[in-house]
């Protein structure tokens, strides 16, 4: 197998995540684009380590899935403290520390 | 070594990821695109699986398809989220977005054509789930301890910040 089919479609996903996160306006959707993103890059990290033949690309996947289970936690507390304060979820709305 | 079967599989996989990447991004449901964004986290183990790291595949259908996903649809049940078709849901300035994707996507195509040309992976045999653990324990320890300090500082932070005084 060719190292970079696996690199070209973890690029698709990547670049696909990076239209969700500019082009959504509800903060889940934009949540589960960056989803898409650390996908993305985890495919890269076992690609690269099946690539070197070496456990570490899978040892720093699983970091990685750890720190997005973490980051959709906290993400998602704050959405709903947003939605909490403003009754509604639209991150266009969510203007105060504009300048 | 022939590696059709993987070829194959890949190709199926690879088209039903991008397809349902793409729906998770554009569609109009917000429900829909949470169970799309389970059909991309399959795809991604079954990739996990492919690239013989199986402790990682099933890592991935527990924590994201298990844990994320469903934490994700208690997010949009919360946030009382419409649960039909919905407009709204894109702001105006998806054209930018989409050319700032496509640039993103022609970027990284052209620097990984030229990077790696036709560098292969030679799998010989499956990466046991015992070494991913030794490695774990014996080379990142540290980082190991790191990331569940982080997880803990991450779940306090969540109740800190989603409990009502």
């Amino acid at each position: 197998m060719y190292l970079n089919q696996f690199l070209l479609l973890a690029a698709a996903l990547f670049s696909i995540g990076v239209y969700g996160v500019l082009a959504r306006r509800n903060g889940v959707l934009v949540l589960m684009s960056i989803e898409l993103i650390l996908n993305a890059v985890n495919i890269n990290l076992v690609a690269f380590g099946a690539y070197h033949g070496q456990v570490a690309g899978q040892v720093f996947a699983l970091f990685t899935v750890a720190v997005a289970a973490a980051e959709v936690g906290v993400g998602l507390a704050i959405v709903l403290l947003i939605y909490r304060n403003k009754r509604s979820i639209d991150l266009d709305q969510v203007a105060q520390m504009k300048g | 070594m022939n590696y059709l079967p993987q070829h194959i599989a890949f190709g199926l996989l690879a088209v039903m990821m991008t397809l349902s990447a793409i729906k998770v991004v554009t569609s109009k449901n917000v429900v829909h695109c949470a169970l799309y964004l389970v059909m991309v986290l399959a795809g991604v183990a079954g990739i996990y699986i492919l690239l013989a790291a199986e402790f990682l595949a099933a890592v991935q259908v527990l924590v994201y398809i298990g844990a994320i996903v469903v934490l994700f649809l208690f997010g949009i049940m919360l946030t009382r989220a419409p649960i039909g078709r919905s407009r709204g849901l894109d702001n105006d300035q998806r054209a930018l977005a989409a050319m700032v994707g496509l640039a993103v996507a022609g970027l990284l195509t052209a620097v990984l054509l030229d990077g790696f040309g036709d560098q292969r992976i030679n799998i010989t045999e499956p990466q046991r789930s015992a070494d991913v653990g030794l490695e774990i324990f014996q080379s990142y320890v540290i980082p190991f301890e790191v990331v569940s300090v982080l997880l803990l500082a991450a779940l306090i932070g969540a109740v800190v910040l989603a409990r009502r005084d």
